[in-house]
């Protein structure tokens, strides 16, 4: 996607509450998108992944917590129709990603690309003409999210990587309506 | 045993007098046929009028058949007391629908040249007029008001009625009313030498209001009167005046009328308008019913009311558009795939399309179900002089869920089979209404358990519910040992055929059904009970209505079908004929 | 429309209902651009109806809070267009894919046009039957092969926009599942804009036409720029990639209303008509 009038529709954050405003949105959209897919691969039977997606919906609902604590904020601002760079949140997975038979290993390389976005997101406004306080906040965030990075990985090495022909379904697609 | 009009020499003060006004494009036949009918209508006679046309957009030929009589009549007779036109181009294609006699008069232009030979088979008596020659010497007149003035003279209609009917035609032209007016007084006069006359009795005294209206008319009054404020629909003969005449009348009273663009949108806009709430209805023929059945599947399985008015017409396929048959009964009770339970019904009369159609959106609002109507073009085109038709009872309306059910099942598995509906804008009650089948909150479902226990639903509201005394007219003696089944615009020839068969001393009951499906079944085996003998007449060809009783119930004795396919009314004394010999079998 | 302050989050617009949809299906990214989009509008569920035919987009209905109505393949734009005229103080939304509103539906879509009701109409086109497994769209490249048309159709795809330019929409727009929050915005737009608005929306189907999934490669988000002028939109039409995105054209036609003077009189004063 070319993105091209997003960047320039997404005004820097003057303040760190319009830094933090922005990070907490991008949690809620990760962490609902999370549990959604979680319940679509509970439709699908595959409880494995849907499990796994429940667990980072989790995660991320933890962090948005922690964000609301951090600012002492009753309630997160307005996150309805939040516009990104990107098409949406830089940690929220793409519904295109999902297959109904993927493996944990698929989910979880799909948790470290979605870290490793959220990661860069906040380096570039470490690295932007924005207050310093701003920049120290992205800063942590960004470590916060490299340390995410990290931990997926270790957690993706204990995953065996999936076997060719993992999506092959021996049954056709059922017919509905 | 012989009927008036059969005599050589016709008495004064018939009871009812026919006669048709016939002539090429242009002529004013029908404009004249109408100022005859108000006429008799201003006299205080009731009235019949029925016309033919050719397949012409315009300029063809053309026939208005019109009853009057001294009392209220629902068909046509038997044989026409005088044949008038203005001319004869063509006239003969109308020859079957205006049987004559050798009392009847025929009257034209001898500057048009001799009538058709089809019309002098029986012998009827001849007269002349120069309806031209006479208009010709009148400034600005026409041959039509002439014609008018000496069938009015004939009939023994007052020339104030007359003169009457042609300033009511006429008020918004007042520069043409002096010369039809001198016309019409031209014409009485020319025909003051004419020897066989059709003098009609005095008429009745007045007991109350009394209409001028047809079926279409009538059903689209019964419509709003029910509550329908909400009709999409498309264009089609015969059921078109049923839309025009509701287009601005559902304007006066705050509902909206539109026109779809075929229909199956018509349909399907109407169930639209029904869902959100607003009792709604379109109107068609049986080529637009065929497009409509899949549509009301969904009506009946998302248990939405509406009213389909169907003005049946000759079919299969584009059939005859312009003449009456009775042949979508089937597909009306059995065109809907799957088990779909739902309401057809018939006016018996023209000022029944009132009522029927009135009781149907009734019901359909009342049973969250779709109902058919299954009026024809007789009923729906005939314009008919008719008592005031008496107000009916209102039924409780559609069970309207309160706010904010908790927990709110939109088809719960009530006893009656109806469940509360939520109107789109209830907070707290949303659904979604499916055409799938669905479970008790309405989401989709393919367990047998559901679809069995909706099934049941959906045919306990129809089959549990006491449908009055409305189902049927049960007429005639009740002890007679033959029975005389019919449904639709059947019943008036049936009536009047009953009327004679009575004069020669044959007893016998008469049911005419209204409401066809769910058919009361016990009712009607009790309204057959002891009978010996049951005939069934319906107007087509395959015998559905015989079928559809056969199937439905037990009929007792021995059961006879009186069937014919459209185009053609019976008549009262084909059906007599009929019951004559079925008294002697 | 009624924009009351009632402060829901898009998840309140979601029902309990989970889709049936496959995952990785475009579907689920326009339940959230429309929740999204109702929160943004700050609509009551109550008075939002979601409309719609048969199709694995159909489905819609029954995942929003809303009132919804799942009637019969292509007719929804019927169904639609029945209520508002009815209802006119109701949203009205209809949701269907490319076969039920192009195909079987095709003739309500041109007289939807024109009509100009105030309803927002959404197409999730994936160019492809799902819910039969796969046979060819309107909307299906002509050399798509399929069971049924081996090696093809051989017939040119339907063009949406230009029909709805040419047919009378009065807001025309083409949005991406892929980017749920620009679709949201679109939706937005849409149903804000008086009138017909049309809405098509890719959306990829990863079971039948897997090759989809490179279409958020080739999208061009905010590629159009909306104007008022026909002819300009019919125009920028003549060169659109079908991955162009955003709205077209945003036209000031008056909606559809009924004409011709109208009252709340009783309804005994229309016997007046046949009395003698």
């Amino acid at each position: 996607m070319s993105g091209k009038s997003r960047v320039a529709r997404q005004a820097l954050p003057g303040s760190v509450e319009e830094f933090m405003a922005c990070a907490y949105a991008m949690e809620v959209e990760a962490a609902e998108r999370y549990a959604e897919l979680a319940d679509q691969m509970d439709t699908h039977h595959n409880r494995e992944v849907a499990g796994l997606f429940a667990k980072l919906a989790r995660i991320e609902g933890k962090h948005r917590d922690q964000i609301l604590a951090r600012m002492g904020w009753e309630h997160g601002p307005d996150a309805a129709v939040f516009r990104w760079e990107t098409p949406e949140g830089p940690e929220t997975t793409d519904y295109g990603e999902l297959h109904y038979l993927m493996q944990p290993y698929h989910a979880l390389r799909l948790a470290e690309h979605n870290e490793r976005r959220a990661a860069e997101f906040f380096e570039r406004f470490a690295a932007a003409p924005v207050p310093e306080d701003v920049r120290a906040a992205a800063r942590e965030m960004a470590e916060e999210e490299r340390e995410h990075v990290r931990l997926i990985q270790e957690w993706l090495a204990r995953v065996p990587p999936p076997e060719p022909g993992w999506d092959e379904d021996m049954d056709p697609p059922a017919v509905a309506d | 045993m012989t009927t008036a009009n059969e005599h050589p020499v016709v008495p004064p003060g018939l009871d009812s007098v026919s006669v048709v006004l016939a002539g090429s494009g242009g002529a004013g036949v029908m404009t004249a046929g109408n100022m005859l009918l108000e006429a008799a209508a201003h006299a205080g006679y009731y009235a019949l009028m029925t016309r033919s046309s050719g397949p012409q957009i315009r300029g063809g030929e053309a026939a208005a058949l019109i009853r009057i009589a001294t009392r209220p009549v629902e068909c046509m007779e038997d044989r026409f007391h005088v044949l008038a036109a203005v001319d004869w181009e063509n006239v003969q294609r109308f020859d079957a629908e205006i049987p004559l006699g050798p009392s009847s008069l025929v009257l034209g232009d001898p500057d048009q040249g001799e009538p058709p030979a089809a019309f002098l088979r029986s012998g009827p008596r001849r007269a002349a007029l120069p309806l031209k020659r006479i208009a010709r010497s009148i400034p600005d007149a026409r041959p039509n008001m002439v014609l008018l003035g000496a069938l009015a003279s004939l009939v023994g209609l007052p020339e104030a009625s007359v003169g009457h009917a042609v300033g009511k035609s006429l008020g918004k032209r007042p520069a043409s009313l002096g010369p039809s007016l001198a016309a019409v007084a031209a014409g009485r006069a020319a025909a003051a030498d004419i020897q066989a006359r059709h003098g009609l009795a005095p008429p009745p005294a007045r007991a109350g209001a009394r209409w001028l209206v047809t079926g279409n008319e009538a059903a689209g009054y019964g419509a709003i009167k029910g509550g329908v404020r909400f009709v999409a629909a498309y264009p089609i003969t015969p059921a078109t005046e049923l839309l025009e005449w509701m287009a601005p009348a559902l304007a006066e009273v705050g509902g909206t009328l539109v026109q779809a663009e075929d229909e199956l949108a018509s349909i399907n806009m109407t169930i639209g308008g029904s869902y959100g709430g607003v009792p709604a209805l379109t109107a068609t023929s049986g080529p637009g019913l065929s497009l409509m059945i899949e549509a009301l599947g969904l009506a009946v399985a998302a248990e939405v009311p509406l009213v389909v008015v169907d003005v049946m017409r000759v079919g299969p396929s584009t059939g005859i558009p312009t003449k009456s048959e009775q042949g979508d009964l089937n597909i009306a009770v059995h065109g809907l795939h799957g088990d779909a339970p739902h309401l057809v019904l018939a006016p018996n009369s023209v000022a029944d399309c009132l009522r029927t159609t009135q009781w149907a959106v009734q019901l359909a609002e009342a049973l969250q179900a779709p109902a058919i109507v299954l009026s024809d073009q007789f009923l729906g085109q005939a314009r008919s002089v008719v008592d005031r038709p008496a107000d009916t009872p209102a039924l409780a309306g559609r069970d309207v869920a309160a706010t904010a059910v908790p927990g709110y099942r939109r088809y719960a598995l009530t006893d009656s089979g109806v469940s509360p509906m939520a109107i789109p804008g209830s907070a707290g009650n949303a659904y979604t209404a499916d055409g799938l089948e669905h479970n008790e909150r309405g989401n989709p479902s393919s367990q047998a358990t559901d679809h069995v226990a909706q099934l049941d639903k959906r045919l306990r509201k129809l089959e549990s519910f006491d449908y009055g005394d409305a189902w049927a007219d049960l007429e005639g003696d009740a002890t007679a040992d033959a029975v005389v089944v019919t449904f639709g615009s059947c019943t008036g020839p049936v009536r009047e055929a009953l009327e004679r068969a009575k004069a020669d001393g044959l007893r016998a009951r008469l049911v005419s059904l209204r409401l066809l499906s769910p058919l009361p079944a016990s009712r009607l085996e009790a309204a057959l009970a002891g009978a010996q003998r049951i005939l069934v007449v319906e107007q087509n060809h395959s015998g559905q209505l015989h079928r559809h009783l056969r199937a439905e119930c037990d009929l007792p004795g021995h059961v006879t079908s009186l069937r014919r396919a459209g185009a053609l009314q019976f008549q009262p004394g084909e059906i007599h004929r009929h019951l004559i010999d079925w008294s002697r079998a | 429309m009624n924009e009351t302050a009632v402060a829901l989050a898009p998840a309140g617009y979601k029902s309990e209902v989970k889709p049936v949809w496959c995952p990785g299906c475009g579907d689920f990214g326009v339940v959230n651009a429309l929740s999204k989009a109702f929160a943004k509008l700050a609509l009551r569920p109550e008075d939002i109806a979601v409309v719609s035919g048969i199709g694995c987009s159909s489905r819609i209905p029954a995942y929003m809070s809303s009132y919804g109505f799942h009637g019969v393949h292509g007719r929804a734009l019927a169904a639609g267009t029945g209520l508002k005229i009815a209802r006119p103080d109701l949203t009205v939304v209809v949701t269907g894919g490319d076969g039920d509103g192009y195909s079987i539906g095709g003739n309500h879509f041109l007289h939807a046009c024109r009509r100009n009701v105030d309803m927002t109409y959404v197409v999730m086109d994936n160019r492809v039957y799902g819910m039969t497994k796969g046979q060819p769209s309107p909307t299906t490249e002509p050399d798509w092969d399929s069971k049924l048309s081996p090696d093809g159709t051989g017939l040119r795809e339907f063009q949406p926009m230009v029909i709805a330019l040419a047919s009378g929409a009065n807001f025309v727009a083409r949005g991406f599942t892929g980017d749920p929050n620009g679709l949201a915005e679109i939706l937005v737009e849409a149903m804000r804009h008086p009138g017909f608005s049309f809405v098509e929306v890719l959306s990829p189907c990863v079971t039948f036409r897997p090759e989809q999934k490179e279409w958020k490669k080739l999208v061009q988000e905010d590629a159009f720029t909306p104007t008022a002028d026909a002819k300009e939109a019919a125009g920028r039409l003549m060169h659109d990639t079908g991955f162009d995105l955003g709205v077209l054209y945003a036209g000031g036609r008056a909606p559809y209303a009924p004409r011709g003077p109208r009252a709340e009189r009783p309804v005994e004063e229309l016997e007046r008509r046949f009395v003698l």
